[in-house]
């Protein structure tokens, strides 16, 4: 099974958000950069196929030069080779073009992504990535299982999970339960020295036009002080949720 | 041209991010001069939708779609989307909206804006206010295509009434073998539970809690209130509560009317994944912990003595 893991490069949760440029990029200034956590739980699935089942594992990522180190840690988890898309990552359909063009290249089995990365939170990518391929597609998924060319998935629905079934060539948005939270794998040293050797190429974009682009950025409206209501004066946090929140 | 909804109706019944959307495209189409058509999949009752302002409901009854199916879906919108000539299609943001909408926005040619927080706030260019960052930040994006999609967020717009006598008119969806590719087993649903998506007040617990035990007070008090339960990413990898409640990054978007945070200190993690809420209640013995610079109210106080007060306050509150 050829397998490939769709790693995007975001902030750190921690990392303060602020804008430059009149407020119209994102200000990288002092930001560490990580895998994408949904598309971490994906990678450490494809790594259990790998070992359990037999399957080749390739990342990707659609960036500039700069994202090299987050597919280098992708490698340093175990993915066996990493493609890096030389263009700066603008809107979701065209990353998503972007990436059509390296599954097409490189007749994937399993095309394994998160369900939505934390710094855009469009979750976009791998919806179209499946249509513009035409590849079966399930998203939110918290659990998989492949034999041979069948394919049992669980996905989170409103208040509970549904199971379903379906064949390969598919693409996979994953989320937590894919692998449990316990089982993402931290690179060990021997891993990081393997990860310098293992190939990385860097391939040229195809032509795309953005469907979609950023104008400007707003931060949201500075929180006033929190209100303190005494333990001893409930009432009082009653009256403020029901007359001046009005939300009980 | 025309402005198309999706209202999806889960088991033939609408839920509010239905009329949410319904009212949010109705406001849209009156910005571009366009026509509202609204399409909803086997809902029992259509003409519920013309409270917010539908005028004209196209209603697909289909064995086939009983269950959700993300690309049949996707096609019955995308054919509904070229029978009225429709050039912006409104979705919602829920599980099953955020599964469909990058499909149809392939199969239309068409830039997706994703959690739209607020109607267009220009028409050319078609700017739209989405929230990105873990709502930390909002961006502002422009669709230059000539076909649009819009997500809009749960909540974040309102319901509107709008009474219209509208009328429905029925539409057969062409599907084949290979809509289905992807078929649905089974499904699992907690019965007579809220859902944490559907609900307007969520009551979350933490750590604080010291143990499963003590989910008897939570639970009555998110009774009392009406609420869904939810908790933290700790109480979840204890195994104290089932994982479908963790709330925060990484677990379910929460984007209540209130959140009730219990016994959680208010990690960055779990902030991210609450921040939608529109209003945060604090109850939390540390008056250090995080939590209270993102609440709005806050009580320094017990969990073990504060809720089992606000329990028996609400409930003569709720009485007179």
């Amino acid at each position: 099974m050829k397998i490939l893991v769709c790693i995007s490069h975001v902030p750190d949760t921690t990392s303060k958000i602020n804008f430059t440029e009149n407020d119209t990029k994102f200000d990288t200034n002092g930001v560490q950069f990580v895998i994408n956590p949904y598309d971490e739980f994906s990678l450490t699935r494809a790594m259990w196929f790998k070992e359990k089942q037999g399957a080749t594992v390739t990342v990707v990522n659609v960036g500039n030069a700069t994202t090299e180190p987050t597919l280098r840690k992708a490698l340093a988890i175990g993915a066996d080779n990493a493609i890096r898309v030389n263009t700066e990552a603008t809107d979701g359909l065209s990353v998503a073009k972007q990436l059509a063009a390296v599954v097409k290249d490189g007749d994937y089995d399993l095309v394994l992504a998160g369900r939505e990365s934390i710094d855009y939170n469009g979750g976009m990518v791998p919806g179209m990535l499946a249509a513009l391929v035409d590849y079966h597609f399930v998203n939110g998924c918290i659990g998989m299982d492949v034999d041979g060319t069948a394919v049992s998935l669980t996905r989170e629905i409103d208040g509970g999970s549904e199971t379903l079934a379906t064949s390969l060539p598919l693409v996979v948005a994953g989320q937590k339960g894919i692998v449990a939270e316990k089982d993402l794998r931290i690179p060990n040293m021997r891993g990081i020295m393997m990860a310098r050797k293992k190939p990385l190429s860097v391939v040229e974009p195809v032509e795309v036009v953005a469907a979609t682009s950023t104008s400007s950025f707003d931060k949201p409206a500075a929180k006033g002080a929190v209100k303190l209501v005494s333990p001893d004066n409930l009432d009082e946090l009653i009256s403020l949720l029901h007359n001046e929140a009005k939300v009980i | 041209m025309a402005v198309l909804v999706f209202a999806d109706a889960s088991e033939g019944k609408f839920k509010k991010t239905a009329f949410e959307v319904v009212s949010y495209g109705k406001k849209v189409a009156e910005q571009l001069g366009d026509a509202l058509v609204v399409l909803t999949i086997n809902a029992a009752n259509p003409s519920e939708l013309y409270t917010y302002g539908a005028e004209k409901v196209v209603s697909v009854s289909n064995d086939k779609l009983a269950t959700f199916n993300g690309k049949a879906y996707s096609a019955v919108i995308q054919q509904v989307a070229a029978s009225e000539n429709a050039t912006v299609v409104v979705l919602d943001s829920s599980i099953n909206g955020l599964y469909i909408a990058p499909m149809v926005a392939v199969a239309l040619e068409a830039g997706y804006a994703s959690n739209a927080v607020a109607l267009p706030s220009s028409t050319s260019p078609f700017t739209v206010q989405r929230k990105a960052f873990s709502s930390k930040g909002f961006n502002n994006t422009v669709i230059a295509t000539e076909n649009k999609v819009i997500g809009v967020s749960k909540n974040s717009y309102g319901v509107h009434e709008a009474v219209v006598s509208g009328t429905t008119v029925s539409f057969d969806a062409v599907l084949s073998e290979a809509h289905f590719g992807v078929s649905s087993v089974t499904v699992s649903k907690a019965s007579g539970e809220i859902s944490i998506a559907d609900a307007d007040i969520v009551v979350s617990a933490g750590r604080g809690l010291k143990g499963p035990e003590n989910w008897g007070m939570i639970e009555e008090l998110a009774t009392v209130l009406g609420a869904a339960t939810a908790c933290s990413k700790p109480v979840s990898d204890l195994g104290w509560r089932p994982h479908n409640e963790h709330v925060g990054q990484t677990g379910k978007p929460v984007a209540s009317n209130l959140y009730i945070a219990i016994g959680i200190s208010g990690a960055i993690q779990h902030l991210a994944g609450i921040n939608a809420s529109k209003v945060k209640v604090v109850i939390n013995t540390d008056p250090e912990a995080p939590f209270f610079k993102a609440a709005d109210y806050g009580v320094v106080g017990d969990a073990f003595e504060v809720v089992p007060a606000l329990i028996e306050k609400l409930k003569a509150f709720k009485q007179a």
